[in-house]
């Protein structure tokens, strides 16, 4: 099995969502364009695991942990992003600078 | 009084104070008396256990560890609860024990601001745990953990307590209060030397698998020393070094110890009292207990290092001492040139020269421990400290003025009195170093040494006719000084009798070092180094 | 017992037996302590009691007197005591199994027991003129609480049987000098005159402490018998230490006894009330020097003494004579020209320590030791009448005085007694033992020094009839009506000047008193061989030209200043010429005299005196100086700009590092995304290259 596509394409995906991180402004925007990221992880794995073919199944393992890490990862993101919305009116990230000392 | 003798009377002694310091917590704060009772109490109580242990120390076989207690505390890394004191240790422990309840004493009606008495004399017990543990230590380890347990409640009570007053630092762009900047100056001089330290402690630990067994253990490890195990480890020097950066920083040797006069100026009283007399101790303590016997032929290298720049700090400490204008700030700095001897004792590695270094801390501990608590009571009444602005003190308060005399000249080591000893035995070892050092080097610093014990008298007399001598300046005139109280006198009387008791009866120290002393040293040094020790078991 | 004192003198005619002692020397003990038990009693009870405390010390020297007193009558008859009574007060392991014992004790044989009784006789009729002199003073607790801490230190070190005590008392006396000379602390300058006297004489002790050091290790103890016995018996550790231990204990005996060019602080430190000058800076503590030199003697005889210095130019015993022969002829002149009486006692004990150094450096162990003994008597007696002089006229300047003989007899007449003794007029106490100082200096060959001696003995002489014209004849000069001190003061004048007048007989050469010997036998310098000269019979031609040195000197002194009653004060400045026509037209004597003095020792001594104020003095404090300056350029130019500034250096770039690094964190999530992509894209790249 050729994996060459699977991984050009997780590529593309992969770099969609560096793009989408460092320029989208809107919050939820640059959540998703982390889900990207993830799921462009999770087609690397889960391409190489049908090539290697280990016994323990890792690579699926781990996609599926990686999907659940990112389920929760959007459910607290969303959760905060809606918090700042409430008491900044505002999604943008350029108005987050709360990490700043 | 089994348990006491074979076993845990020391670790009595040494978590007593921390223990009291965590029933204290439970006092609430208003109830300063109650609170004070406890501390004294306990403090008390530490003092007379360590006097149990002077007295039931067997002086006939003062050269082993006594009192000893050897458990396994962290296996995985082989450290050990070990403690014991030998008579090298056992005169500053009770001194440790108490200079702390004199301290106690002193402070019973001399708070400084923002009082809370509470807090402070927590930290003052903490201090105690970190002090006698210090002294008791036989494990690396523990050794390290109360070596630095030390710093920060002194860090605090500089912190909060110390010298309200701001300052300009030369280079920082603000001013910033004198008391901040002396405890993290300390905090940080400290911090940097333990660490070089440790690293030290582990070069040891690691070396030691080679002969039997990685240990902390204080006593196997000198017995490697002494069998000459590390002689030809390449980087023993290098292991000597970094224990000296530590133990150098807290001497403090020139020209490590530009801390010191800022920790003692900014300090409130009591702390410079306990900085002075116990903690400076705990370097010179560390070299003796530790880096000498474990590293001997490194120290035989290091030696002459040491010795010149103790020599530099006995002359440039008194210089110093020449140019100050604050009282206290004078003490410290006389405090350099005081630790310069007993450095210098350590550095001729002989018997003579190790036993003055040792009655020197003692004498030093009190004698400057109680210049500290004078310069603290003046303060307390003319609220400043500015030499140019005391004078006639003797005329104002009599007895005061008499007490700062005879301190001064016990400081200036007036024969007769107990710093005489340090010095003059300090220079008698420098006469005849060890085989093998130069001779002419440490003649030249025993020379070097006695024209500092003018500069010495120089600033004593200087200080006294500035502060103590003289008609009171205008701006005393109507003022009202009440001199000596009750609690002053009694923190004070007993280091007066024991100045005057060792100045004329050293054997009170010497009866206990001197055996444990010449063991150590023949151990370091005579013995034939052809068998290498082995250690079985560990 | 000591196997030196064993070794008797093979031959000697006057070898005497040794006693044991018994319970007289141990009680010697008690001289050592009841002067501190005096101190506390003083400073416990003195406040509320009569004499504020004196009462103590008199009791205390009372008893050292009488104990003194039985110790050297049983010395004197019954055979020479050499005993020692020590305990351990400390003890160190050296190498080898060998310790290092330090311990104290007392001392008890024939130079301890003359200076026991020297210091306990001397020093109580100086406490009870004290209890006169001091009454009504603003601090008589603390004064008789310093002086007798003063006696105790002093006892401590004569009765020291080693180095260590004897630094222990050396210093304590150097301490109650300080405090005793500062008595008067309100007015800085006397503080400033106890200060220098503390810090010259801990330059002395450096060389003190370092010799105790040298000649300590050399043999590994510091007992003095054992360092003599080393000495006599060459012993080899000792050989090669003892040419510097022995400098450096001189530099020690010089700066307590005062010696040329340390002599600086003894006259600053007639500061002090005039009891203290008389016991401590004439009598006795700065004679300690001589007694250092006489205790540790076989050094300088067997070891030291001829040993070459100075690349060979000179010995050690040459060095010492010649400070010592500086120091008697020089300070000498210095009294001709000082106005303060205290001032022209104080050069006049300097110069006479000159006398002794030279005589115990030349060899003379006796010699100098008994001028030790006999000076002790009437220099003290001299500085009690001069007390006794400023007590009544409020100043001690000879100005202020004069014609006090109708107001003041006994003073008068006592000290006119001192006087004699001390210029060594035959045959009062002076006159045996300079003339034994003088046959010593020619007996070893010091040709030299010996007239220089002689031209010391007509100095003194000169300057005390000078000190005498001016303040005992002519006019009255100062304010108020002078009157004779009470009794308590003159009583100790009049004791005194009892052995001013006789002691110089315990010592005439070929004068014995049957069983009771003389000095030089109590000394036991017979049966010890030191190499001591006495001779059997006095040289009377040696005696004469001592004598008639000053003969001369009281008749040019008299000439000179006591004639003419009137003009005394003004003839006094030798420089002002209108007086010289006006002598020459009176007396042709004084023509003589002037020519003499006027142009040879008028200038001499104001040369010296320049030398003395400007020079000495100014590098004393141009040292001072200096070394303020250099404290100060130490804490300010290498502490706290080097050493602290680069501490603090390391801290301040800590700080700005730490202030550039924190404008990195923006808080903006989407700028560390991207830092974290360009690391992973640096990492990436550094593997594809250098993979």
């Amino acid at each position: 099995m050729i994996v060459n596509q699977f991984l050009v394409v997780a590529a593309a995906l992969f770099s969609l969502g560096v793009y989408g991180l460092l320029v989208r402004r809107n919050a939820v925007m640059v959540l998703l364009a982390v889900e990207l990221m993830l799921n462009a992880v999770n087609l690397n794995l889960i391409a190489f695991e049908s090539v290697l073919r280990t016994p323990e199944a890792l690579g699926q393992i781990f996609a599926i942990f990686v999907i659940t890490v990112a389920a929760a990862e959007v459910g607290i993101g969303l959760a905060i992003i809606l918090l700042i919305f409430r008491n900044r009116r505002s999604a943008n990230v350029d108005d987050f600078n709360l990490m700043k000392l | 009084m089994d348990w006491f003798e074979n076993g845990w009377g020391l670790s009595l002694i040494v978590f007593l104070p921390i223990l009291g310091a965590l029933a204290a917590l439970a006092i609430p704060k208003e109830r300063e008396s109650t609170v004070k009772q406890w501390s004294m109490l306990v403090a008390v109580v530490t003092f007379g256990l360590s006097l149990i242990v002077a007295f039931g120390f067997d002086l006939g076989a003062a050269e082993q560890y006594q009192f000893e207690t050897n458990v396994p505390w962290i296996s995985a890394i082989g450290a050990n609860y070990h403690v014991g004191v030998d008579g090298i240790s056992l005169p500053l422990l009770v001194l440790s024990t108490f200079i702390l309840v004199l301290a106690m004493i002193y402070s019973w009606n001399h708070w400084e601001e923002p009082r809370n008495p509470k807090a402070f004399l927590i930290l003052m017990l903490i201090l105690g745990t970190g002090m006698n543990g210090t002294f008791v230590a036989l494990d690396l380890v523990l050794f390290f953990i109360f070596f630095e347990v030390v710093l920060l409640p002194m860090y605090f009570m500089i912190g909060i307590w110390g010298d309200k007053s701001m300052r300009q630092i030369p280079g920082f762009g603000k001013e910033m209060p004198t008391r901040l900047y002396a405890s993290i100056k300390f905090f940080l001089f400290t911090l940097f030397g333990s660490a070089f330290m440790l690293l030290g402690f582990l070069a040891l630990y690691f070396k030691s698998g080679e002969f039997g067994g990685r240990t902390f253990d204080i006593p196997t490890l000198a017995a490697h020393g002494a069998a000459g195990d590390f002689a030809s480890w390449g980087i023993a020097g290098l292991v000597f070094g970094a224990m000296f950066l530590g133990f150098a920083v807290k001497v403090p040797m020139w020209p490590l110890h530009t801390w010191l006069p800022d920790a003692h100026t900014a300090a409130p009283t009591v702390g410079s009292v306990l900085l002075a007399a116990i903690l400076l101790k705990l370097g010179s303590y560390g070299f003796i207990r530790i880096a000498i016997p474990v590293l001997p032929e490194a120290a035989k290298d290091w030696a002459p290092t040491i010795a010149i720049l103790s020599v530099i700090g006995i002359i440039y400490g008194s210089l110093a001492c020449l140019a100050q204008t604050d009282v206290k700030r004078l003490i410290a700095f006389s405090s350099v040139g005081h630790m310069g001897f007993v450095m210098l004792g350590i550095a001729t590695l002989t018997d003579v020269g190790i036993n003055a270094s040792i009655i020197g801390m003692v004498a030093h501990g009190l004698i400057t421990g109680l210049l500290f608590f004078l310069a603290g009571s003046m303060h307390h009444r003319y609220h400043t400290r500015e030499m140019s602005r005391l004078g006639g003190n003797l005329k104002l308060m009599p007895r005061l003025g008499a007490i700062l005399s005879f301190t001064a000249m016990a400081s200036l080591g007036l024969p007769g009195l107990a710093g005489f000893w340090g010095e003059f035995m300090a220079l008698l070892g420098a006469f005849n170093p060890l085989d093998g050092l130069s001779v002419g080097l440490f003649r030249g610093a025993m020379v070097a040494g006695a024209i500092g014990t003018v500069l010495t008298a120089g600033y004593m007399l200087f200080m006294l006719q500035k502060v103590n001598l003289g008609e009171p300046s205008e701006e005393w005139v109507g003022h009202e000084f009440h001199d000596v109280d009750r609690y002053e006198m009694t923190a004070w009387v007993p280091l007066i009798i024991l100045i005057v008791v060792i100045g004329f009866y050293p054997k009170v120290v010497f009866g206990a070092t001197t055996d444990a002393v010449v063991n150590m040293v023949d151990n370091a040094y005579a013995v034939d180094s052809t068998a290498s020790l082995d250690v079985s078991g560990s | 017992m000591n196997p030196l004192v064993l070794a008797a003198e093979e031959g000697a005619e006057h070898a005497v037996e040794l006693a044991a002692g018994g319970a007289a020397t141990q009680w010697a003990g008690l001289m050592l302590v009841s002067p501190f038990v005096a101190f506390l009693l003083i400073i416990w009870l003195g406040k509320n009691m009569k004499y504020k405390g004196g009462e103590f010390a008199v009791a205390a020297m009372g008893l050292n007197l009488v104990i003194a007193t039985i110790l050297f009558f049983q010395n004197a008859q019954g055979g020479i005591l050499n005993d020692t009574h020590i305990f351990e007060i400390g003890r160190i392991g050296l190498f080898e199994g060998r310790d290092l014992v330090f311990e104290l004790g007392w001392m008890v044989d024939g130079l301890s027991i003359m200076m026991y009784w020297v210091v306990a006789f001397v020093g109580l009729l100086v406490f009870i003129y004290a209890l006169g002199y001091m009454h009504g003073d603003v601090r008589v607790t603390m004064f008789f609480a310093s002086f007798s801490l003063f006696a105790g230190a002093m006892l401590i070190l004569v009765g020291a049987p080693n180095l260590i005590q004897l630094i222990i008392g050396w210093e304590g006396v150097g301490l109650a000098s300080y405090l005793l000379i500062g008595h008067y602390w309100e007015d800085l300058d006397n503080v400033r005159s106890g200060n220098k006297a503390f810090l010259t004489n801990k330059v002395a002790d450096v060389g003190l402490i370092l010799g105790a050091i040298f000649l300590g290790m050399g043999i590994g103890d510091f007992r003095f018998t054992h360092i003599n016995e080393a000495a006599a018996a060459g012993e080899a550790g000792l050989q090669t230490v003892a040419v510097a231990g022995a400098l450096l204990m001189f530099l020690g005996a010089m700066g307590k006894s005062a010696q040329f060019p340390l002599h600086i602080w003894l006259p600053d430190a007639m500061a002090g009330p005039t009891p203290v000058s008389a016991l401590m800076h004439a009598a006795t503590m700065v004679t300690a020097g001589v007694y250092l030199m006489a205790r540790l003697f076989p050094v300088y005889q067997y070891m030291a003494g001829e040993a070459e210095i100075l690349g060979g130019i000179i010995t050690v015993r040459g060095l010492m004579v010649g400070i010592g022969a500086i120091t008697l002829l020089a300070m000498g002149l210095l009294a001709l020209v000082a106005n303060d009486l205290k001032k022209v006692l104080a050069y006049s004990t300097v110069s006479q320590l000159g006398y002794m150094m030279t005589a115990v450096a030349a060899g003379g162990y006796t010699a100098g030791l008994f001028h030790l003994f006999t000076h002790a008597f009437f220099k003290a007696l001299l500085f009690l009448g001069a007390g006794s002089v400023i007590h009544a006229v409020h100043s001690n300047n000879m100005t202020d005085m004069g014609g006090l003989r109708k107001d003041m007899p006994h003073t008068f007449r006592t000290f006119i007694i001192g006087s004699l003794a001390l210029a060594g007029i035959i045959p009062l106490a002076g006159f045996w033992s300079k003339d034994e100082i003088l046959a010593t200096l020619d007996y070893e060959g010091y040709t030299f020094v010996f007239w220089v001696a002689v031209a010391g003995a007509f100095v003194t002489a000169f300057y005390m009839t000078r000190a005498i014209a001016l303040t005992f004849f002519g006019t009255y000069k100062g304010h108020g009506h002078p009157h004779e001190s009470p009794t308590i003061m003159t009583g100790p004048l009049w004791v005194l000047a009892v052995p001013s007048v006789i002691a110089g007989f315990l010592n005439v050469p070929g004068l014995e008193f049957g069983s009771f010997h003389n000095f030089t036998t109590w000394l036991a310098a017979r049966v010890v061989p030191l190499g001591d000269h006495h001779p059997e019979a006095p040289d009377w031609g040696l005696a004469a030209i001592g004598l008639g040195a000053a003969v001369l000197g009281i008749a040019l002194g008299w000439l000179v200043f006591g004639r003419d009653a009137d003009t005394q004060e003004a003839r006094d400045r030798l420089e002002i010429p209108v007086l010289y026509p006006l002598l020459r037209a009176k007396y042709f004597m004084d023509h003589i005299a002037w020519a003499i003095v006027g142009f040879t020792m008028g200038p001499a001594a104001r040369a010296m005196n320049w030398v003395n104020t400007y020079i000495l003095d100014g590098i004393v404090n141009g040292v001072g100086a200096i070394t303020m300056a250099l404290g100060r350029f130490v804490y300010g130019g290498v502490d706290q700009r080097g050493i602290d500034g680069f501490f603090n250096g390391v801290a301040m770039a800590s700080d700005a590092a730490g202030s550039a690094m924190r404008k990195l964190q923006t808080g903006r999530v989407q700028q560390y995304a991207a830092g974290f992509m360009v690391g992973a894209l640096v990492l990436v790249a550094a593997v594809a290259i250098f993979r």
